[in-house]
């Protein structure tokens, strides 16, 4: 190994292969059968559990937490699953501690709630292991549906169409299948491939098809699928990355954090990933805080992730900060990057303070500035390549009740659609939603 | 620190937890930990006649079931007397009594029911210089088919005959250990004490199946495929014994008669509600099988801080202080009337008391949209429901009417004492009119 943490600029194999193996294996590994006993025994079975209300996709949280308790996880698995056909992913991605884990009432009645993502967890894999599917399709009905987009969103919508007995095309731009849950999220979530093994049992209910390296605009025009199929979702994500708007961003190696974490993703082998030794990420997300953690994991000497706004406007929740904290990364609140300033390739960033007023974020004249070989841009995604049309709200595919869009026979869900949070989960319940909307309307 | 000192039926321990005829008494190695522990008094476990020993099964001998967490609850085992040469556990209870003077050594017995019988192993026993002996008619598994054990505790008339055989042949106090496993415990109770026994021990084993193998289709535990019923033990059997003490204790024929307290006690809290509602003193098995001798150190300071907080000075003082409460249903009082209150701070909002209330009881409890609990005075019964599903402790509590005051849901004030026997709508009350 010729390299280090203290290598300059930007290199791979700045770790040893143990490193490497520890730093992105399961973070969460499943329970063992006795843990998940005990755990599920804390569940108190609540009347119209406030868990439920809180999940997305509303899962019967208590139901499938009795039947873990009972020695059923795989009942506890059709439980989620006929809710939550990714609950696999979800549980390992979900921030509980802001929605089910954080309703729990024994978080009120002793700060610690019942572990639901890790119970949903060893239920899930208890099924999916076995390589079953639990749901079989109804009788076929003729009609076809595309879907485009194999995100969370798509893959649910085109579940629940298959269930319904339509057939389903899905469309997607990237060589594989899984949206965010295959190129997006941090690796040591969902480590050993799990992404496309779910896609795989997922797509063992029949009638889906799929088809890599197309998009509108690609190969495909919504004119176009609207005459072949008889209705048409849109789970296109957000594909637009939002620029720095600073001096010095088309310096080399300012990169945008979604590309990175999807390259790391797919590179089986971490330690061929170059890293800067000095890596600053931009933003205050659930992306920042990916791209910060795996650098350091990934051997960065110094990490920090700088946030223009306060602790309390982040969108990463606390428990990812700590997360990011815990390994190292260096978290600043309240500055901007005013440059990137290097010689052909960055090499510092000037930041300047903020004060977040009523009249909106202000820059203050004080600036500073920090060592960057690297700097990663996650200060949010965009819509991109939507189809000519449609009407939006806001940045935002515009949709009215369970994801129609103003286009007749065109549905919309997941983050490219208004309203709801861009969470996996949101996506889920929204594909799922847009299709019992779409079997009603098609069978009507 | 409040004295424990036990004097049961004359027999002296330094602390009124005594182990109860069971395996962890079945030999002096066993017996001297748990001397060595703090415990007051062992009752060795049982001896049966000369000649060749039983034998037990080779295979599983106890089967469970267990609360969150895999808490012991209950205990069940198909284990017989012991199965150990009587000249060895002879032997051993001689040196032990001789090393532990200040501790009560009690010897259980179990031969056929014939009066040699009972003569010889008397005459077996004496020289061991043990405190008494405890005639165990309470097994109710493998011996009482051989017409010992629950097969004579179960028939009140052999009780009195063995006991009296005993008294006869023997100076030593002697205690009738009964069994559970009848309708009702005060006529094996009544029969010991008309054969002259100084006191009853109780409750000995519940018949019971623990479980079932669902692949098998065995009852557990499973010798070689086929189960046989146990004696049930443990936490659980725990307000079965407290009744069937009490029911002695107040009973006007075995009032006064010593009891020695058995089942389920597993802290000094099980202890001493035992000894208030009549026991001497308790004897212990599963809690120590579970956990260890230890147990009984975390019984001996929590019995002694009871009882100084109470102003006892001596276990005298605690026996038989909840007796006197105990009563029919008939004399209850019909005008006591209570209405749940929810404590809206210490409530975390679970539910519980809305699901088994609107379910299964008297649609008492309101739930409004932002999840508050609260009470409908005019539906509440008072059943207790809502306090027993409640995870937090004293988050609701019952709140006593006033004599006076408005009860909601009859439209009815509060009177004074009244109970079923003068009530109108009971007919035996009509017809003494």
């Amino acid at each position: 190994m010729s390299n280090s943490q203290f290598t300059p600029g930007v290199a791979s194999g700045r770790l040893s292969a143990d490193d490497y193996t520890r730093n992105f294996s399961d973070i969460a590994p499943r329970l063992e059968p006795h843990e998940a006993r005990v755990a599920a025994d804390r569940c108190y079975f609540c009347h119209d559990a406030p868990c439920m209300t809180a999940c997305p996709t509303s899962i019967d949280i208590p139901l499938f937490i009795r039947q873990i308790a009972t020695g059923t996880p795989e009942a506890a698995a059709k439980t989620i699953f006929s809710q939550n056909i990714l609950g696999g992913m979800c549980a390992r991605v979900c921030p509980t501690e802001q929605l089910c884990e954080e309703a729990c009432v024994r978080e009120t009645a002793e700060g610690k709630p019942v572990e639901i993502g890790r119970l949903q967890r060893f239920a899930t894999d208890s099924l999916m292991e076995k390589g079953t599917h639990p749901f079989t399709r109804d009788k076929a009905t003729g009609k076809t549906v595309a879907v485009v987009g194999a995100g969370p969103a798509g893959l649910s919508a085109a579940h629940r169409l298959a269930m319904k007995g339509h057939d389903v095309t899905i469309y997607d731009a990237r060589p594989k299948a899984g949206g965010l849950n295959e190129y997006g999220i941090a690796s040591y979530k969902a480590p050993g491939g799990f992404a496309a093994a779910e896609v795989g049992w997922l797509l063992k209910i029949g009638g889906i098809r799929i088809e890599n390296g197309k998009s509108l605009g690609n190969g495909l025009t919504l004119d176009g699928l609207k005459k072949q199929f008889d209705a048409v979702v849109l789970a296109i994500g957000l594909a637009g990355v939002n620029a720095l708007r600073a001096e010095g961003e088309s310096l080399a190696n300012v990169v945008n954090a979604v590309d990175f974490i999807a390259e790391l993703r797919q590179e089986p082998d971490k330690a061929k990933l170059k890293i800067g030794r000095d890596v600053v990420v931009i933003g205050g997300g659930m992306t920042a805080v990916d791209a910060a953690v795996q650098s350091k994991l990934l051997g960065a000497e110094n990490v920090t992730i700088a946030y223009r706004r306060g602790r309390e406007k982040m969108s990463a929740s606390t428990d990812e900060q700590d997360h990011a904290t815990g390994v190292g990364v260096r978290i600043l609140h309240n500055v901007a990057p005013v440059r990137v300033t290097g010689n052909g390739a960055a090499h510092e960033v000037e930041f300047a303070y903020t004060e977040d007023g009523p009249q909106g974020l202000k820059l203050s004249s004080e600036t500073f500035r920090l060592k960057a070989d690297q700097v990663m841009k996650a200060i949010g995604q965009t819509l991109s390549g939507q189809p000519e049309g449609l009407k939006l709200d806001g940045a935002k595919i515009a949709v009215t009740g369970a994801g129609r869009t103003s286009v007749p026979g065109v549905w919309a869900a997941g983050d490219c659609a208004a309203g709801g949070e861009d969470l996996t989960v949101t996506a889920v319940a929204e594909g799922r939603d847009a299709a019992e909307d779409i079997h009603a309307s098609l069978m009507g | 620190m409040a004295n424990l000192q036990s004097n049961f039926i004359g027999i002296k321990s330094p602390n009124p937890f005594w182990l109860a005829s069971a395996p962890p008494t079945d030999k002096k190695y066993n017996v001297e930990r748990a001397f060595e522990a703090g415990w007051g008094g062992v009752v060795w476990k049982t001896l049966g006649a000369e000649g060749p020993p039983v034998v037990n099964v080779n295979g599983p001998r106890y089967g469970a079931i267990w609360g969150a967490d895999r808490r012991l609850l209950g205990l069940n085992n198909i284990e017989l007397i012991t199965d150990r040469p009587l000249e060895v556990n002879l032997q051993e209870i001689k040196e032990v009594k001789r090393k532990w003077r200040d501790r009560a050594l009690i010897i259980s017995l179990m031969v056929p029911c014939d009066e040699e019988s009972w003569k010889d192993i008397l005459k077996r026993i004496e020289g061991t210089e043990a405190d008494g002996v405890e005639l165990n008619f309470g097994c109710p598994h493998g011996m009482a088919e051989r017409g010992m054990g629950s097969a004579v505790g179960q028939v009140p008339e052999y009780i009195e005959m063995v006991t009296r055989w005993v008294k006869q042949y023997s100076r030593m106090p002697c205690i009738v250990k009964l069994t559970p496993n009848i309708t009702d415990v005060r006529r094996p109770a009544e029969a010991a004490k008309r054969g002259g026994a100084d006191a009853v021990s109780l409750i000995n084993t519940i018949n019971s199946i623990t479980s079932v193998d669902l692949d098998s289709f065995a009852p557990e535990p499973t010798i070689d495929g086929k189960g046989t019923h146990g004696g049930y033990c443990g936490p659980a059997v725990k307000p079965i014994a407290l009744n069937m003490v009490a029911e002695i204790a107040r009973s006007e024929a075995t009032r006064g008669l010593p009891i020695s307290g058995i089942g389920g006690v597993t802290t000094w809290r099980d202890a001493a509600e035992f000894m208030a509602l009549g026991a001497g003193n308790v004897q212990v098995c599963t809690a120590a099988m579970t956990y260890g001798f230890k147990v009984v150190q975390e019984m001996i300071s929590g019995l002694s801080q009871y009882m100084d907080e109470k102003c006892m000075t001596s276990t005298a003082d605690l026996v038989g202080r909840a007796v006197p409460n105990v009563t029919d249903w008939q004399y209850l009082n019909l005008n006591y009337v209570t209405k749940a209150v929810i404590d809206q701070d210490a409530c975390i909002k679970c539910g519980r008391c809305y699901a088994a209330c609107e379910d299964t009881s008297h649609q008492a409890i309101d739930m409004s949209a932002d999840r508050t609990f609260t009470v409908k005075e005019e539906e509440c019964v008072a059943c207790n429901l809502c306090i027993d599903v409640c995870p937090v402790e004293s988050c609701i509590t019952m709140r006593t009417l006033d004599q006076g005051e408005l009860d909601k849901r009859t439209g009815r004030k509060v009177g004074t004492y009244a109970n079923w026997t003068t009530h109108p709508n009971n007919p035996a009350a009509k017809a003494a009119e």
